[in-house]
């Protein structure tokens, strides 16, 4: 039995996604524990997305089970969404609010208490004090990017979930985010999943790596050493070969 | 069910109210423009129908019919802004249940359509002479009635626009067209011929209409119609969040929900 200190942040057990008859997700299971950084990565259409979605529960898996925290994300979502929160380049903020009420408004929704102050320490924390009053429509896409990583933070989740987060960031200001998100779960106990395509981040950032191809995790590691493990000099090269070759990989 | 939650919803749609003209003038806009236009019929119908109060029984109806037709707009408005920013994935990742949001809209469209039926009150008395005095207090569980069945419509239309995708708006907005000539909203459902008066009799509007002729015309009035009409409303209610709650299922299941865009997954 685990404690409550001592529990994954996040248990994925045998998911499975079938569109159809297509699988888009087979027979994935894995952990983050507290404090932990994972890397979900994998070439386009992977499964890396639908794998977020079934744990954000927005989507509904086949079959296996997703909890947050010992909390079933089907049986008790709202208990289990309590206590995430995610971003992801497609799905920015209403551009028709400004960054304040959008931060407002999704403070409410995730029950922040003393809202006003959470939100301006994170405009402040995120370099947003000059758009504060600016409608998230009119924002460049880093600076959109900005707005939806401190509105994953609002709540101080215990599992942050980011689709991509520095995508469409210049690479100070991704730096910087990396910086921001690294001093999350030292400081916190919280857990991340992380997709990238940037192995380099991905190096810097992740604790492990999941390497997913075709819905299914084919490798699982360190992101420092799993090159050298499996005959490769870069994470990058790695990556290409599970992209185009797996099964020319070493067990 | 925590209220706060439902709350975020009325404070995105207050903000969204205050930085656009565009979304206010509707609010009453285009319910002025209706009651302008048949108070001058009804005015017109009393002077050449000499000595029936058309002002009263006509443009009654269609300030309650109009006020139904707000509250269906304010519950399917408020879904379209999630629709138009592309905001389900933001939404429905988020704690917030299926009843707090749709407590949202209903919450939302209460204040919506208040302003409209407030403006259009003002207009009829102002320039024709129609009180809501002459229905007296019974004017408040009529009100009620219809507000929980323009709730029922609105949350129906937000199913459909969630199940077929945003160009099935089409099939929303003719909702209330549909449903007024059964409903007995402008004549007696007497008038209609039979196979018509079963679905009228299913309709709660049918009760509030009739009642409210015969309140105006001063005949007596059944209370008991009244209660039929508001069972039925609530009724409607229950069925239109149960057909939302299957839909939204279905849309999870199909992965619709994260790929709204693609308007239906195949």
């Amino acid at each position: 039995m685990y404690t409550r200190d001592r529990m994954p942040v996040l248990s994925v057990s045998h998911l499975r996604k079938l569109y159809g008859t297509t699988p888009a997700v087979e027979e994935v299971s894995f952990t983050i524990e507290p404090k932990e950084t994972v890397g979900l990565l994998g070439p386009n259409g992977a499964g890396k997305t639908t794998t977020i979605n079934m744990i954000l529960g927005v989507l509904e898996p086949t079959a296996g089970s997703v909890s947050i925290e010992g909390i079933d994300v089907t049986r008790r979502r709202t208990q289990a969404l309590q206590r995430t929160n995610f971003a992801a380049v497609y799905a920015p903020l209403p551009g028709n609010l400004t960054v304040l009420e959008n931060l407002m408004v999704f403070a409410r929704m995730y029950g922040v208490r003393d809202r006003r102050m959470r939100v301006a320490s994170l405009i402040e924390q995120f370099d947003l004090v000059r758009f504060r009053d600016t409608k998230c429509g009119v924002l460049s896409s880093g600076e959109q990017t900005r707005v939806a990583l401190a509105k994953a933070m609002l709540n101080e989740p215990h599992l942050l979930l980011l689709d991509e987060p520095t995508a469409s960031l210049d690479p100070a200001t991704a730096q910087d985010i990396r910086a921001r998100l690294r001093a999350f779960t030292q400081q916190g106990s919280g857990g991340v999943l992380w997709t990238s395509h940037n192995m380099l981040e991905v190096e810097q950032v992740c604790d492990r790596v999941l390497f997913l191809s075709h819905g299914r995790i084919l490798l699982e590691g360190n992101p420092r050493t799993l090159p050298a493990e499996h005959g490769k000099g870069s994470l990058e090269e790695l990556f290409i070969t599970v992209a185009r070759e797996p099964l020319t990989l070493d067990a | 069910m925590r209220f706060s939650r439902t709350l975020a919803l009325l404070e995105r749609q207050w903000y969204l109210l205050r930085g656009s003209p565009t979304r206010v003038v509707p609010l009453f806009g285009f319910v002025v423009i209706d009651i302008v236009l048949w108070g001058f019929i009804t005015r017109y119908l009393d002077m050449t129908a000499g000595g029936v109060d058309f002002v009263t029984s006509l443009l009654g109806a269609v300030v309650f019919w109009d006020y139904c037709v707000r509250v269906l707009h304010g519950v399917t408005m408020t879904f379209f802004e999630d629709v138009w920013s592309r905001n389900f994935l933001n939404i429905f990742a988020s704690p917030l249940t299926l009843v707090e949001y749709l407590g949202g809209q209903v919450l939302s469209s209460l204040f919506t359509s208040a302003i409209g039926l407030l403006a259009m009150v003002v207009i009829a008395t102002l320039l024709f002479g129609w009180s809501i005095g002459a229905y007296g207090l019974m004017a408040v569980p009529f009100v009620l009635v219809l507000f929980l069945f323009g709730v029922a419509m609105g949350v129906v239309g937000a199913a459909i626009i969630l199940r077929f995708g945003p160009a099935a708006e089409w099939f929303v907005w003719p909702i209330p067209a549909l449903i007024a000539p059964f409903g007995g909203v402008y004549y007696p459902v007497s008038t209609l011929p039979g196979w018509m008066h079963p679905i009228a009799r299913a309709l709660p509007v049918s009760y509030v209409f009739e009642g409210l002729r015969a309140i105006a015309a001063g005949q007596a009035f059944a209370p008991g119609s009244l209660a039929m009409g508001a069972g039925l409303a609530a009724l409607y209610v229950v069925a239109a969040c149960w057909t939302f709650a299957r839909v939204y299922q279905h849309a999870v299941r199909t992965g619709l929900i994260a790929r709204y865009s693609a308007e239906t997954i195949t």
